[in-house]
């Protein structure tokens, strides 16, 4: 019970996260400033409602969608955060969207006390910012499965004559 | 009737609808050994292999000179994003692919066939209807599982074409900074008038990076479907118009 706790706490914490890469606030994704909690205010209240998290299962979500506003500190208690085991926890490799996170969450007197980033993407910023400039004329999507049957398809060519040459080359001064 | 070759070092698949005969199969499989024997950067007796040694312009042909001004051209519109130029050899092969697709579909409708598609490593031209009389259904490869589709398409008398990157090398470089790589973005496909455009274009704005897909949504007539490496896609507002 008390490892599925923190697992939810630590999956409001991939879900915030990568909400706030999209919202491409880069303070949010430096992991010092959720380790230390003090961090400038969207780090700071990044961190808050994530531990918040942790002490209701379902609401992991909503509370990470307001997340870049601020401050949720005041809506949640830790009444149950006694039922924490101290010590260190290392969550498992998760593939959040923009890349992997692995986190370490600290647990000190039943209260998550420190989460450290062992893993995250860091190299995605540039891009999302660029994308978002670009709105509204253009649109975004996950990409989904299509199962229908087509006639033709386009995709990049890697079969070409260049790629392989270019391989032999590269192959062949290694 | 469907035929398949490998030509230019990758398959080139011709569907026709309307006709029965294979003469217009075998005369456009010819047209494309010819490209190739003019324009491969790899035949030592190509052409272009011939200007890489030295062929001086006046001797180069006029097809071939209007080929390179083609590429001159397509530089000028992509803010010198697409370049033929790199470690001092001109290869054209970013245009000359769609271009031969375009005018080899240019040859079969002069022969009267209308309904028909002509793909080539990726980039095809479609024409008129399929056999069912419908307009062609045309997917778009999922750059990070080949053997998936992400998105279905529904297109007559137009042109796609689809620049990417292979696994975790790239192909296709920024010409204003060649140690940087456009590893964001993994698929860029373009639709467009045809295919010789789709394709020029889609090489140019793939070299963009992230900029690319607003390129192709300022382009008139164009519109794009880019992937992103998180799986992401971002596409231009009429892109939706042809999606099934």
């Amino acid at each position: 019970m008390k490892k599925i706790v923190i697992g939810l706490g630590v999956l409001g914490i991939y879900v915030l996260y990568s909400l706030g890469i999209r919202h491409q606030n880069p303070i949010l994704a430096k992991p010092a400033s959720l380790s230390n909690g003090n961090g400038a205010s969207a780090g700071s209240g990044g961190s808050s409602v994530a531990t918040n998290n942790s002490n209701s299962s379902t609401s992991g979500g909503a509370s990470a969608s307001t997340a870049s506003n601020g401050n949720q500190q005041s809506s949640a208690t830790s009444s149950n955060s006694s039922a924490y085991k101290d010590g260190t926890y290392t969550g498992a490799v998760e593939n959040v969207y923009y890349g992997n996170v692995q986190v370490a969450v600290t647990i000190s007197g039943g209260k998550i006390t420190n989460v450290k980033f062992l893993q995250y993407p860091n190299s995605h910023y540039t891009s999302v910012y660029i994308n978002q400039q670009a709105m509204p004329y253009l649109q975004q999507e996950a990409l989904h499965s299509q199962n229908s049957n087509v006639q033709v398809i386009s995709g990049a060519t890697f079969t070409s004559q260049g790629f392989i040459q270019s391989m032999q080359s590269a192959l062949a001064r290694a | 009737m469907k035929r398949s070759e490998l030509i230019m070092g990758m398959p080139i698949t011709l569907e026709i609808v309307d006709h029965k005969d294979t003469e217009p199969f075998n005369k456009i499989f010819d047209y494309f050994r010819l490209v190739d024997s003019k324009y491969s950067p790899y035949k030592k007796d190509s052409e272009l292999s011939q200007i890489n040694q030295g062929l001086s312009k006046e001797n180069w042909s006029s097809e071939m000179s209007q080929v390179m001004s083609l590429c001159e051209e397509t530089k000028a519109l992509s803010g010198g994003y697409f370049d033929v130029y790199s470690d001092g050899q001109i290869d054209p092969s970013g245009l000359v692919k769609g271009w031969a697709i375009n005018n080899a579909a240019n040859l079969l409708k002069d022969w009267g066939i209308n309904d028909f598609y002509i793909e080539a490593g990726g980039d095809i031209q479609i024409s008129g209807k399929n056999e069912s009389g419908e307009l062609w259904s045309v997917g778009i490869r999922n750059p990070f599982n080949i053997d998936e589709i992400i998105k279905v398409l529904k297109l007559t008398d137009i042109g796609i074409a689809t620049s990417g990157t292979y696994l975790r090398g790239e192909h296709i470089y920024n010409p204003h900074d060649r140690t940087k790589t456009p590893s964001v973005i993994k698929s860029l496909t373009v639709i467009g008038p045809n295919v010789y455009e789709a394709d020029r274009f889609a090489t140019a704005a793939f070299a963009m990076g992230s900029n690319g897909i607003g390129f192709i949504n300022a382009l008139p007539g164009f519109e794009g479907y880019m992937i992103d490496e998180n799986k992401r896609a971002t596409y231009t507002k009429g892109f939706e118009l042809y999606v099934a």
